[in-house]
């Protein structure tokens, strides 16, 4: 006992200047680690500020068209709304989005979001309200608008006709189509089509389909002849059946006088992309836009 | 009391508190004292040799296999659609009850600053669970870089003893300040920050929703732990340790060390993550007999497999009295 603690001080001593540097370039190395982690994470912020992160987002997703900062920071980024999607339209994001790695996107031409899930599941999955619990149904839900972006290319405008799958035999979008069934969304392949005019961007809108099947309703409980019916019919739906039109097709007039018809946007689009996806040119002739522009009525 | 001043000073990166020999009890000064001189290095060596020839990695195989279980559990839910559990760790729903992430949780109301019910559910949910089973069990049982890094730490320790390379070490402390910066970006930017780097939460999207570029991000930290220093994400930067690591504070669950039969010779301390915690299994550290291992351990059980000697246990505080 009594030599090691004459040997301890004498050791403590010589170590010292060697510690000494040892804690330095601890504390040195501390620092660049700090440094470097924190100004890693803060790269995410370059994707944020050159607007590269925006894009389709699903149903109810607080933001303004270019400012998505309460999204990005209200989202958990668990996924629970890409997997509740009965037509998998939904996508996280990826390191690339700096904040908005793990944000739910759509990319409407890949697979848009149709609504086959009637109830807008993801927002009903969202844990932290991301996507906006204040909506009720599909029609009040503002993902976006869409546009009419290259008018040469629209069939319609053409005078053309479409026969065929919409899309090519290998593309594996979904879906839904009441009539073949009404609970699972089948792929847009094997769903060919005959048209005399192509009107497809109308004919799967889902606010246009959701239109007409409010006023079968309508027409039914009428028929049935029980006002009570008819009331209770209204009643249910509300304002949302029928919602209001989101598209259409229109006359108008080529400069040589001869009558064409194109698909006009209105008020009630509420920018979920099906008919950017459904759109049989390539590349597709109406796109969805974030933000109104000229080309939208009332914008 | 002792116990949640000493976790927490520990959790922020103090260096473990040494007593003085009078504030250690008679009884303890006593075994310290019998064991003097009464332990041969072939003696301590047989025991070691005789324990490690048996079994020794019960609790890490219960918890690689719980570890790959949980997770594999979130990606059989999404595939098979089994809705058992939905989401991903940083919130998901386990048989419709929400579950949320608490670091996760805690960044979200940070940045967004309101918080909806559900989220509150969810967090309550998360954080009784952890109290009851010890915090930063999270990190050793649940979290899917864990394992990762485990692996990756038997490599660099092999290259260590290869001498190929150094392990550098890092400042304790500067996982606190990770934490306080983490939390005030959050705050202030209005962005969840840390989340774009955490590689929890990217391995686990990963794993359900298919790998992406960000795996690249963990596979650098990957290389930096095993080419430069051990653990080093989980040791000396890792947020949702430090959130953990102070709910277990105040966890029943935990590992008792008791100084009778301990031979003092350090196996637990070399294969521990969190070593600091184990300071006190150093002849001379200990408070008391028995004294229980500081929150900052992660409850995965390899000291209570590797120690020769049984000093090292799993106990549940409270329960013991109650069987």
């Amino acid at each position: 006992m009594s030599d090691k603690t004459t040997k301890k001080p004498k050791a403590k001593k010589k170590l010292s200047p060697k510690r000494k540097e040892q804690s330095r370039r601890e504390f040195l190395r501390s620092t660049v680690l700090t440094v470097g982690v924190v100004g890693v994470s803060l790269l995410g912020v370059l994707p944020v500020v050159q607007g590269t992160s925006i894009r389709l987002r699903p149903p109810g997703a607080i933001k303004t068209p270019f400012d998505e900062q309460e999204f990005f920071a209200s989202c958990i980024k668990c996924g629970q709304c890409v997997q509740v999607c009965p037509v998998n339209a939904i996508k996280l994001a990826d390191l690339e989005d700096g904040f908005g790695i793990g944000v739910p996107f759509i990319d409407a031409r890949a697979q848009a979001c149709d609504f086959s899930c009637d109830g807008l599941q993801c927002v009903l999955a969202c844990p932290t309200g991301a996507l906006t619990h204040h909506l009720d149904y599909p029609a009040d839900t503002r993902m976006g608008f869409a546009r009419l972006a290259r008018p040469r290319a629209c069939l319609a405008v053409q005078g053309k006709g479409f026969k065929g799958q919409a899309r090519g035999p290998d593309y594996e979008g979904l879906l839904r189509y009441d009539e073949v069934d009404r609970w699972n969304p089948i792929q847009v392949a094997d769903y060919p089509y005959d048209l005399e005019l192509c009107d497809l961007c109308v004919r799967q809108c889902p606010i246009e389909i959701r239109i007409t099947q409010c006023a079968e309703k309508a027409k039914q409980a009428e028929a049935s002849g029980d006002s009570g019916k008819v009331a209770r019919v209204a009643e249910q739906h509300g304002n949302e059946c029928p919602p209001k039109h989101a598209i259409a097709l229109e006359p108008f007039e080529l400069p040589n006088g001869e009558m064409r018809m194109k698909p006009v946007i209105k008020e009630g689009c509420v920018g979920c992309g099906v008919c950017e996806m459904i759109c049989p040119v390539e590349s597709a002739a109406i796109v969805i836009d974030l933000d109104k522009t000229a080309d939208t009525p009332g914008g | 009391m002792r116990y949640i001043r000493d976790s927490l000073s520990q959790i922020f990166g103090n260096k473990p508190r040494r007593p003085s020999k009078e504030q250690q009890p008679p009884e303890l000064l006593e075994i310290y004292q019998g064991k003097k001189g009464n332990l041969s290095k072939a003696d301590v060596e047989a025991v070691r040799h005789e324990h490690h020839t048996g079994c020794c990695n019960k609790w890490q195989r219960r918890r690689w296999i719980t570890l790959i279980l949980v997770n594999v559990l979130f990606v059989v839910s999404y595939y098979f659609d089994v809705q058992l559990l939905e989401g991903a760790l940083t919130a998901s729903r386990f048989v419709g009850f929400h579950m949320a992430d608490l670091n996760s949780a805690l960044q979200v109301a940070l940045a967004y600053k309101h918080i909806v019910l559900n989220l509150v559910i969810g967090t309550v949910t998360v954080f009784i669970m952890w109290l009851l089973l010890g915090g930063r069990t999270f990190c050793s049982w649940v979290c899917p870089y864990h394992l990762l890094a485990e692996w990756a730490e038997y490599l660099h320790l092999w290259l260590v003893k290869k001498k190929l390379i150094k392990n550098h070490t890092f400042n304790r402390k500067v996982r606190g300040v990770f934490y306080v910066i983490f939390a005030l970006l959050a705050l202030i930017s209005g962005y969840t920050v840390f989340e774009t780097i955490s590689p929890t939460g990217i391995l686990s999207r990963a794993l359900i929703y298919g790998p992406g570029v960000a795996l690249i991000w963990v596979g650098a930290l990957l290389l930096f732990e095993v080419f430069y220093s051990r653990r080093a994400w989980c040791r000396y930067v890792c947020p949702i340790g430090v959130t953990y690591g102070v709910v277990g504070v105040l966890s029943p669950l935990r590992v008792k060390y008791n100084a009778e039969a301990c031979h003092h010779e350090g196996d637990c301390r070399k294969i521990c993550m969190v070593p600091h915690v184990l300071d006190l299994t150093v002849r001379g550290a200990a408070f008391d007999v028995n004294q229980d291992v500081g929150a900052d351990c992660t409850r995965c059980g390899m000291c209570v497999d590797v120690c020769p000697t049984g000093s090292l246990v799993y106990e549940f505080k409270g329960l013991s009295k109650l069987l």
